[in-house]
């Protein structure tokens, strides 16, 4: 097992024929993902240069191909549309790499599409090593094994897998949550699938400064995972205060986002925290060995 | 992007929220003459984006002429001061000449985005007109919030309701739920990030009015209101940000600190652990740069030239872990800044790693580099060459 996504997954990638969504369905495919086609309005019936087929509109690519996961490689206006149109179309997965999709659109999206897992947007995509990837991610550094990750980076991801696997602990499923406010997909949506899931045996959980996302996944690993191996990792201790949202946004949130504030949140909820990513394997190696 | 007050309260007309009758004025000129044909007794704002302006004398008082001339021209003559929002301080370039208002209340709102419910969140207490970490402070049990299902919006209940939760005075009910309304409308028809009134006053005439606005716009979301464009042009940037879009980086993408180690990383997360890593080896950074993803040439060039010309960097750490951004290109980036820059060379130490990462060091080391295996490998390296 893995969560969200297996060897058998169905990937169509919109916009498969623009310069990201065509380079990246090229690795995709080397990686072994199922990629079965893809969408680009008024470029149906062509084929790619991989061979795949390319459809005018996702009902017709799912219809034709059967399949389930969507990949998003479209510009940010497009992004909540195509969004919509797989819901309408049935699907019930999807994945955006786009960065800068306004924070209206996600807003309307995720409040309005119940059943639709997202993963994104503005995120790397996710990976069950050794079964499909889907997204942007380097296959290379991942290696197939038991330990499930969950970032909201991309590169800091990478180079925490790259460690990982050098290790000798391979992942389950990596899943790259995306670096906006609003996300499909957090922390806890997560955590809530890798307890379900038999192969993943322990969790790495990378986080950084702002919103609250960390400690709301503290909280749920104290009250319904406290028995499995978790070490967490936050960036940006030494960054400079963040300018964006206003402090009427933090206090929504119930907290500044501060390092020190998630930290202490996973300290509190029994969960290691590196002081550098090159410490997570032997952190998580420990935890693995005390708790199993 | 964040806007000023006068630009916030024109957002605030349009969406049918209150505010007081003013003038937006440049010179000290256009004040007196605004005075001069309407007599009155007039407050005097210092147009700014960091808060703090009362406590920095930079908020007067003038009922003629004169005194609004010389009001103004004191705001004006000093930029404001540096607080803990804004350790450069920000120069004051025009004032709002507004209405005075006979205050019996003030109470706070705002609209934001929660990120844990994914929903907009209405938040209100009674407790205005001071800073709101202060009140949050003091009063938490003040506030109360209302988060809006998105596929229903807004309705008039949610104000209601908040105005007897919140405990505002009798004197806000009947028109609050209307100015809430409005709020909402402003945050979707304009993309806002943080709609915030504060104070939001009840006068002793029983009017409510907004006597400021905070208005954050989502920089996404600019491409559907070119209209903002002109607002935009005059909007201060600080140095790191007028640097950062020189260089072809988004403004956030580039800050600077007074260390020695120069840093550049693709992603921000990345760049934030790059930071650190370089703080856990002992040394100091001197900036934090993300080149973003699909770093080609050019832009690892202007990467390079910003931070040699612009920081006191004494050596040059790059830590590229790629996904989008490739590693061969980052190499030509790397090769090509250093043949082609007429800024002065500092040492560099390169970890390039992820995609195409052995095409991207053989392209370094037929270029004489040695590129380093890890992040702490090559902190400690250049945190050695800084000193």
């Amino acid at each position: 097992m893995s969560i969200f996504l297996d060897k058998n997954s169905k990937v169509f990638v919109q916009g498969i024929t623009g310069a990201e969504g065509s380079y990246h369905t090229g690795r995709m495919l080397a990686y072994g993902t199922n990629v079965v086609g893809g969408v680009t309005p008024g470029k149906g019936g062509q084929k790619t240069e991989h061979g795949l087929p390319v459809f005018n509109t996702v009902e017709a690519c799912i219809a034709a191909t059967g399949a389930t996961h969507q990949c998003i490689f479209v510009p940010p206006a497009g992004a909540a549309d195509a969004l919509f149109e797989a819901y309408e179309a049935g699907v019930r997965f999807s994945v955006c790499i786009t960065e800068g999709v306004p924070v209206h659109d996600t807003l309307r999206v995720v409040g309005t599409t119940p059943g639709m897992r997202i993963i994104g947007p503005n995120c790397p995509g996710l990976i069950s090593p050794g079964k499909s990837s889907i997204g942007i991610m380097p296959g290379h550094v991942f290696k197939e094994g038991n330990v499930g990750l969950i970032s909201r980076s991309g590169t800091l991801t990478y180079e925490v897998v790259d460690g990982l696997t050098r290790a000798g602990l391979g992942q389950s499923t990596c899943v790259g949550i995306g670096g906006d406010p609003i996300i499909g997909t957090t922390f806890v949506d997560c955590l809530r699938e890798f307890k379900n899931d038999p192969q993943t045996q322990a969790v790495v959980v990378c986080g950084e400064i702002g919103g609250s996302d960390e400690e709301d996944a503290a909280a749920f690993i104290k009250e319904h995972l406290a028995g499995m191996p978790i070490v967490a990792f936050v960036g940006g201790r030494n960054a400079p205060p963040g300018k964006s949202l206003g402090h009427a946004g933090a206090i929504i949130s119930g907290g500044f986002g501060t390092a020190q504030s998630k930290i202490a949140a996973f300290q509190a909820a029994g969960v290691p925290v590196a002081d550098r990513p090159s410490q997570i394997p032997a952190l998580l190696a420990e935890r693995m060995a005390t708790l199993v | 992007m964040n806007l000023m007050e006068y630009q916030g309260k024109e957002l605030f007309r349009r969406s049918g929220i209150p505010v007081p009758r003013s003038q937006h004025c440049k010179t000290p000129d256009e004040v007196a003459a605004f005075i001069e044909k309407n007599p009155g007794k007039w407050v005097i704002k210092a147009q700014v984006l960091m808060g703090g302006r009362g406590k920095a004398g930079k908020i007067k008082f003038a009922s003629t002429p004169e005194e609004g001339r010389k009001a103004a021209t004191e705001i004006m003559a000093t930029p404001m001061p540096p607080n803990r929002q804004n350790p450069n301080g920000e120069p004051v370039n025009s004032v709002l000449v507004e209405e005075t208002l006979d205050v019996a209340l003030e109470s706070y709102c705002a609209i934001s985005v929660d990120r844990t419910t994914k929903k907009p969140a209405i938040i209100v207490t009674r407790f205005g007109g001071m800073d709101v970490e202060e009140v949050h402070e003091k009063h938490p049990e003040s506030f109360h919030t209302f988060y809006v299902d998105t596929a229903i919006g807004y309705s008039p209940f949610i104000g209601r309701e908040l105005a007897f939760k919140a405990d505002l005075d009798a004197g806000y009910r009947k028109q609050f739920p209307a100015i809430v309304a409005g709020m909402y409308n402003l945050f979707f028809a304009y993309g806002a990030k943080l709609v915030e009134i504060n104070p939001l006053v009840l006068t002793k005439d029983g009017r409510v009015i907004a006597a400021d606005a905070k208005v954050e716009l989502d920089d996404d979301a600019l491409f559907r209101h070119p209209e903002f464009s002109e607002w935009q042009k005059t909007l201060p940037l600080d140095e790191d940000e007028t640097l950062a879009a020189a260089a072809g980086l988004g403004i956030r993408n580039f800050r600077r600190f007074p260390g020695s180690v120069g840093t550049m990383a693709n992603g921000a997360g990345l760049a934030m652990a790059t930071m650190d890593a370089v703080k856990n080896a002992g040394g100091e950074i001197a900036d934090f740069l993300d080149v973003g993803g699909g770093a080609n040439a050019e832009r690892v060039r202007n990467c390079y030239e910003l931070v040699v010309n612009h920081t006191g960097a004494k050596v040059f750490f790059i830590n590229i872990f790629g996904g989008i951004t490739r590693g061969d290109e980052v190499a030509k980036g790397i090769v090509e800044a250093l043949n082609t820059t007429k800024a002065r060379k500092i040492p560099l130490v390169i970890r390039l790693t992820g995609t195409n990462e052995e095409e991207g060091r053989r392209i370094l080391k037929a270029a004489g580099m040695t590129p380093v295996e890890t992040m702490d490998e090559g902190a400690k390296r250049a945190v050695e060459l800084a000193r």
